[in-house]
């Protein structure tokens, strides 16, 4: 196996481990750090699909991530005060099951990733970044100055909702089910790297032309990595959203979209693991530094400086070098 | 196959124009105040190798990108088996089987020459959406990217990063990625450049055995190539084609005459 390949091991390994190891030294507040690495590093692996992958620079991805809040947020609140969500013509209700929650975010934000990325798609380079810019912010004016759902303060769930069988609860079963999530979605896009699909969005990113030329529509490739994408940074925000019990229009802030790219950019753009060692560092950052100050993004720009100017590959690239190629 | 239904079959079609395999009917293209194609016509027939030759300037790379549906004519029609494909775009008319290699290498650089090619025959196969099988355990791909590298004389460096070629093989990469598309016909732009004596003439070899499997409609500034290769010669002169004809036909023509006494407007 490649040096990156161990160390990718070694790093999904520790994510599982400090959790275990706070559960048994009773340190619930390690388990709630970990769940938001996963969870953070869920949106990451969705946004690098975009972004390391098929070049992509989107700065819309909190749209995504907020539509999967939402999605939770509105289906869980109507649950909990037993008001349906629509009666005419047919009737929806609320729910607090997870599995039906996250369907439904999934869902929802591919189809407003379908929306976003056909009209998006359709520009390159800086435009891109500009129109999935607006796209992201006019989402999150809509829901300040939507009130139905709490508007700017947001919309608070008792509650975590439920998983069947388990406990959710208890933070070691919701880490858990955090985890195995991003472990399908990293299977997924390891396996879709090597795939047919995964050639073509990477020699798309390379020359538009060579694609096109053998008869493969770039606009429709990317245009299927970008729903991909928006997809699996929709299901992070449903959870991140369950792990606050709350939802607010912040989920939509530009602001956002910048932390997920931080992720990925920290870790090493088109890294399998890259979101995911970006997102431990970014937590354990925010973390140590933001007890010594309340200005401690000041410390992480000079870091994310000094990975652009030096370390291009981010973390995993420090630590395993250049990426290995097969083929 | 797919692209099978956008086909509009036209039967207003001239008959000549049906005869080929690929042709061109009063094609225009201006850009500002430059009429880079004025009314262009020409044809490709099977088996043969079309050379299209003229000054720099004089608008071949245009009509090429035309042809290949890169940039849509201002007025005229483009045929391709038959068929209007005027209005279809690159990825449409790669797909019915016309097959490009570019003046300058358009590749994925970072990835291997194995790769480049498999992308070809992952186009000719119509169906790149496949997320979860490896594309390089598929045989069939792979079996026909190799023949094609094979062919072209890259066996040896298929697992190769393509940006690590020289600028000769990059061309020989083209060309076999090209040759996985299955193609009913080709348009190649300047093959020949910066290739040096002994590959020119070896490519020379290859695309006079080529013009069999798919006619070859060719830009080319080596002059000894042109004529060594060319059925007809089309020569393109401020967007018009002045003249078409077999290589001695076009040799003894005035304007051809003067490019070889030294004329500037002229770089061969």
């Amino acid at each position: 196996m490649s040096r990156e390949g161990w160390i990718n091991i070694a790093l999904i390994l520790s994510l599982l481990a400090v959790p275990l190891w706070a559960q048994v030294a009773d340190e619930p507040f390690l388990i709630t750090l970990s769940t938001r690495v996963a969870i953070f590093a869920l949106a990451g692996v969705g946004l690098n699909l975009a972004l390391g992958l098929g070049g992509l620079v989107s700065l819309g991805h909190a749209a995504f991530f907020g539509i999967g809040g939402y999605a939770m947020g509105i289906l869980a609140s109507h649950a909990q005060s037993y008001v349906p969500i629509l009666e005419v013509p047919l009737l929806i209700e609320g729910t607090k099951s997870m599995p039906v929650i996250w369907l439904t975010a999934l869902l929802v934000s591919g189809l407003v990733a379908l929306a976003i990325g056909a009209l998006s798609l359709r520009t390159t380079g800086v435009y891109f970044i500009m129109i999935t810019l607006a796209f992201g912010q006019m989402l999150y004016y809509f829901s300040i100055s939507w009130p139905a759902y709490g508007g700017e303060d947001g919309l608070p769930i008792y509650t975590r909702n439920n998983f069947p069988g388990l406990n959710t609860l208890d933070p070691i079963q919701f880490f858990l089910i955090s985890y195995v999530i991003l472990c399908i979605a990293l299977v997924f896009i390891s396996l879709l790297t090597k795939s047919s699909f995964g050639l073509a969005l990477n020699a798309a990113r390379q020359s538009v032309r060579r694609v096109e030329t053998v008869g493969i529509s770039t606009y429709r490739v990317r245009l299927t990595a970008f729903v991909l994408s928006g997809m699996m940074t929709g299901l992070s925000g449903a959870l991140f959203a369950d792990l606050n019990r709350f939802v607010s229009p912040s989920m939509f802030s530009w602001q956002t979209s910048g932390e997920i790219m931080i992720f990925v950019i920290l870790g090493g753009t088109a890294r399998l693991f890259g979101p995911v060692a970006g997102a431990a560092l970014f937590i354990v950052l925010e973390h140590l530094l933001g007890g010594i100050s309340d200005y401690w993004l000041i410390f992480l720009g000079l870091l994310l400086l000094a990975v652009v100017l030096f370390a291009r590959g981010g973390l995993i690239g420090l630590l395993a070098g250049s990426p290995s190629r097969s083929g | 196959m797919r692209a099978a239904a956008l086909l509009v079959y036209s039967p207003e079609v001239r008959q000549e124009v049906a005869d080929s395999i690929l042709a061109t009917e009063g094609v225009c293209k201006r850009f500002g105040a430059l009429l880079a194609s004025d009314n262009v016509t020409l044809d490709l027939h099977e088996g043969e190798i079309h050379a299209l030759i003229g000054p720099n300037g004089a608008g071949k790379s245009t009509l090429i990108e035309q042809i290949a549906g890169a940039i849509k004519p201002d007025k005229g029609k483009i045929y391709f088996r038959g068929h209007n494909v005027t209005k279809l775009n690159t990825a449409e008319r790669a797909r019915l089987g016309l097959a490009r290699t570019f003046q300058i290498s358009a590749l994925a650089l970072e990835d291997s020459v194995l790769q480049n090619v498999i992308l070809g025959g992952l186009g000719a196969q119509g169906r790149p959406y496949r997320f979860f099988k490896p594309v390089l355990a598929s045989s069939t791909l792979r079996e026909t990217a190799e023949a094609a590298l094979e062919r072209v004389g890259l066996a040896q460096l298929a697992r190769t990063r393509a940006g690590e070629l020289s600028h000769g093989q990059k061309r020989q990469l083209e060309v076999a990625v090209a040759l996985t598309l299955k193609p009913k016909a080709f348009l190649m732009d300047e093959p020949m450049a910066g290739l040096g004596s002994s590959g020119s003439a070896r490519l020379t070899t290859f695309l006079s055995e080529l013009r069999h499997e798919a006619p070859i409609l060719l830009i080319e500034h080596d002059m000894d190539a042109v004529f060594a290769l060319a059925d007809r010669i089309s020569v393109l002169v401020y967007g018009k084609v002045i003249a078409t004809g077999s290589v001695d036909e076009v040799r003894i023509l005035p304007e051809v005459r003067r490019a070889y006494l030294g004329d500037d407007a002229w770089d061969c």
